[in-house]
C-alpha cells in the first residue's frame, strides 16, 4: 500500500517533467525557425496575409491587464468575505455561505463565459455607453468571480488558524472586535492571505475559455479597459486546433505555453515562499 | 436517380484536406472540398494512377450584416475591403452616420476568416477586429451593436435570425448595381459578388452510378437539399452538359 502511494506521488513529478520537456523541446524548435528578437514586438499575426509576425508583448500585456484588474476587484471582496466568515458570521450562516462560495469554483468556465456574453457584457456596454461588451473589463469581472473561491477559502483558513490566545490578549488590552480584526488577526494571518491572493492571481491568468468568449480577441494594443484584448491562453486555444503541424506557427504556440508555465510556476513558488517566510510576525 | 434508388452513400468528415487525401490514395469515389486542389496534389494523385476531375456542385455565400438601425444599405467590394483593413474607419465615409465602425470577424482558425481576407480584404485585417468563435456569435453581437459590421454565411440567415439585422447589398464596383444575397436569383446569376465555389473531385470523369449521384445533386430535389444545409445551388446547365457529353 505504502509503495503504491509513493509511486503515485512520483507519478505527478513524472507528468510535470514530461510537460516541461514537451514545452522546452518544441520551444527550441520555434527559436530555430524564428529569430528570438521577433517575439519582442507588439504584433501577433502568424497566419498573415503578408509576412507573419510573432510578437508576444500585446498578448502578455492583455493577460496581465485582465488578471491585475480582476485581482483589484477580487482581493478586497475575497478578504472581506473571508473575514466575515471567520470572525463575524454566526456558525449557521457560515455553514451556508462557505459551501456556496466553494460551488462557485465548480461552475464550468464556459458557463461563466456565457454569463459574460449575455449579462455582464450588455451591462458594461450600457453603463459606460459603449456599443458592445467585448472588452478587457468584462473578462476581468468574470475572472474576479472565478478566483474568488480560491482567495476566500485560503484566506479563511489562514484567519482561522490564528491562535485564540491572540484574540484574547487583544480583548484583554481593551481592544474592541474591529480593532482586533484590523490590528491583530489580519496581520497575524497576513502571509496566508497574501498567499491566497497570489494563488487567485495564478487561477485567473491561466483561465482560458471565459476570456476567449468575452474579451473580443482583437490583436490591437488596448488603450483602455474598454478595448478588446487577446490573452496568451485564448491565443493558444484559438490557434492550436487548426495550425498546420511542424510549422513555425505551431512551435510559436509552444513559446506562449512555456511562458504561461513559467508564470504559474513562479506564482506557486512565490506563494509557498510568502506563506512560509512571514508566519506570525506582527 | 431519386430517393428510392438503391445506392447507399457513406460520408466521412474531416476538413477540406481529408477528402482530397483520400482521393489521392484512391480510397473514395467523391472528395468534397471548399478549396481548389493544388498542383502538388494533382501531381501526387497522378503518380498513384488517379486523375482528379473537378466539379463545382454548390456555392457558399457570405452575407455582410449590420445592425438594423444602420443607415448604410449598400457597399462596394472595394469599400468592404477598406473597412476590414482599417482604411475606412467611420460609417460617414460610406454614407452613414458619424460613428466609428466596429469590425466583427471570425477567429484565425476559421476557413471563412482566411477566405474573406484573401478574396475581399486582400490585405491584413485591421487589428481592432473582434474575433468571434462562430456565426451565431457574430449575429448576436451585431444585433445589439449599432456600430458593428460582420460577415456570416448567408444560408444561416433565415427569417428568425434576420431579426434586428440588415443584410448589406454588395456591388462588384462603383459602376455596377448592388445586390442582396438573400434573393437566390442574385446569387445563381453571379450578380452577388461574395461567393465561393464548393468542389467535388472524382477519379476521372464520373460515369455509371457515380454520374447519376452527381446529376442528382443538380436536380430540384438535390438543390433543395443543398439549400436546406445553408448553401446555394449553382447555375448547373454548363456543368451537367459537360458531364453528360461524350468527350
Amino acid at each position: 500500500m505504502r509503495g503504491i502511494l509513493t509511486l503515485l506521488g512520483y507519478f505527478t513529478i513524472v507528468i510535470l517533467v514530461g510537460i516541461l520537456y514537451l514545452l522546452l523541446s518544441n520551444t527550441l524548435k520555434a527559436f530555430v525557425n524564428i529569430p528570438f528578437s521577433s517575439f519582442f514586438n507588439f504584433h501577433w499575426n502568424p497566419s498573415a496575409h503578408g509576412e507573419a509576425s510573432y510578437g508576444i508583448l500585446q498578448l502578455l500585456w492583455s493577460s496581465v491587464l485582465v488578471t491585475v484588474v480582476a485581482m483589484v476587484i477580487a482581493i478586497p471582496l475575497g478578504i472581506g468575505v473571508a473575514v466575515f466568515l471567520s470572525e463575524v458570521a454566526p456558525e449557521k450562516l457560515r455553514s451556508i455561505i462557505k459551501p456556496i462560495v466553494e460551488i462557485l469554483a465548480g461552475v464550468p468556465s464556459v458557463t461563466i463565459g456565457f454569463i459574460g456574453i449575455v449579462l455582464i457584457g450588455p451591462f458594461i456596454a450600457e453603463t459606460f455607453g459603449l456599443s458592445n461588451g467585448f472588452n478587457a473589463l468584462n473578462g476581468a469581472v468574470l475572472l474576479a468571480f472565478m478566483s474568488l473561491p480560491t482567495i476566500v477559502s485560503v484566506s479563511e483558513d489562514a484567519l482561522r488558524s490564528v491562535p485564540k490566545s491572540f484574540r484574547e490578549a487583544s480583548y484583554a488590552l481593551g481592544a474592541n472586535k474591529w480593532l482586533t480584526i484590523l490590528k491583530v488577526i489580519l496581520p497575524a494571518a497576513g502571509s496566508g492571505i497574501i498567499a491566497a491572493c497570489i494563488l487567485g492571481f495564478g487561477r485567473a491568468i491561466g483561465e482560458t475559455m471565459t476570456v476567449l468568449m468575452v474579451t473580443g480577441n482583437a490583436t490591437a494594443m488596448p488603450d483602455s479597459l474598454f478595448d478588446p484584448v487577446r490573452t496568451l491562453t485564448a491565443t493558444i486555444a484559438i490557434e492550436l486546433g487548426e495550425v498546420p503541424f511542424d510549422t513555425p506557427h505551431y512551435y510559436a504556440l509552444f513559446v506562449l505555453g512555456l511562458l504561461l508555465f513559467i508564470i504559474s510556476l513562479l506564482i506557486n513558488f512565490l506563494s509557498e515562499w510568502v506563506a512560509s517566510k512571514f508566519r506570525y510576525k506582527i | 436517380m431519386g430517393q428510392d434508388s438503391l445506392v447507399s452513400v457513406g460520408v466521412t468528415g474531416g476538413g477540406s484536406g481529408a477528402g482530397i487525401a483520400s482521393l489521392i490514395n484512391n480510397k473514395t469515389d467523391v472528395a468534397n472540398s471548399s478549396r481548389m486542389i493544388t498542383d502538388e496534389e494533382i501531381q501526387m494523385a497522378k503518380e498513384r494512377g488517379v486523375d482528379p476531375y473537378t466539379i463545382v456542385f454548390a456555392q457558399d455565400v457570405l452575407a455582410i450584416i449590420v445592425n438594423e438601425h444602420n443607415g448604410v444599405d449598400a457597399l462596394t467590394l472595394e469599400q468592404l475591403g477598406k473597412i476590414y483593413s482599417g482604411e475606412i474607419k467611420n460609417w460617414n465615409e460610406v454614407g452613414g452616420a458619424d460613428q466609428e465602425i466596429l469590425l466583427y470577424g471570425r477567429q484565425s482558425s476559421s476557413g471563412t476568416y482566411i477566405y474573406f481576407r484573401e478574396n475581399i480584404v486582400k490585405n491584413e485585417y485591421d487589428r481592432s477586429m473582434i474575433g468571434m468563435s462562430g456565426t451565431a456569435q457574430i449575429v448576436q453581437a451585431i444585433r445589439s451593436d449599432q456600430a458593428g459590421i460582420g460577415y456570416v454565411s448567408a444560408g444561416y440567415l433565415d427569417e428568425n435570425v434576420k431579426n434586428g439585422l440588415k443584410v448589406m447589398h454588395v456591388s462588384k464596383d462603383e459602376a455596377s448595381e448592388a445586390y442582396s444575397p438573400l434573393d437566390k436569383e442574385n446569387v445563381i446569376s453571379g450578380n452577388y459578388p461574395i461567393t465561393r465555389p464548393l468542389f467535388q473531385y472524382t477519379n476521372g470523369k464520373p460515369d455509371g452510378k457515380l454520374l447519376e449521384f452527381i446529376l442528382y445533386q443538380f436536380s430540384p430535389e438535390g438543390e433543395s437539399i443543398i439549400e436546406s444545409n445553408g448553401f446555394y445551388p449553382i447555375d448547373a446547365k454548363a456543368i451537367t452538359d459537360k458531364l453528360t457529353s461524350d468527350e
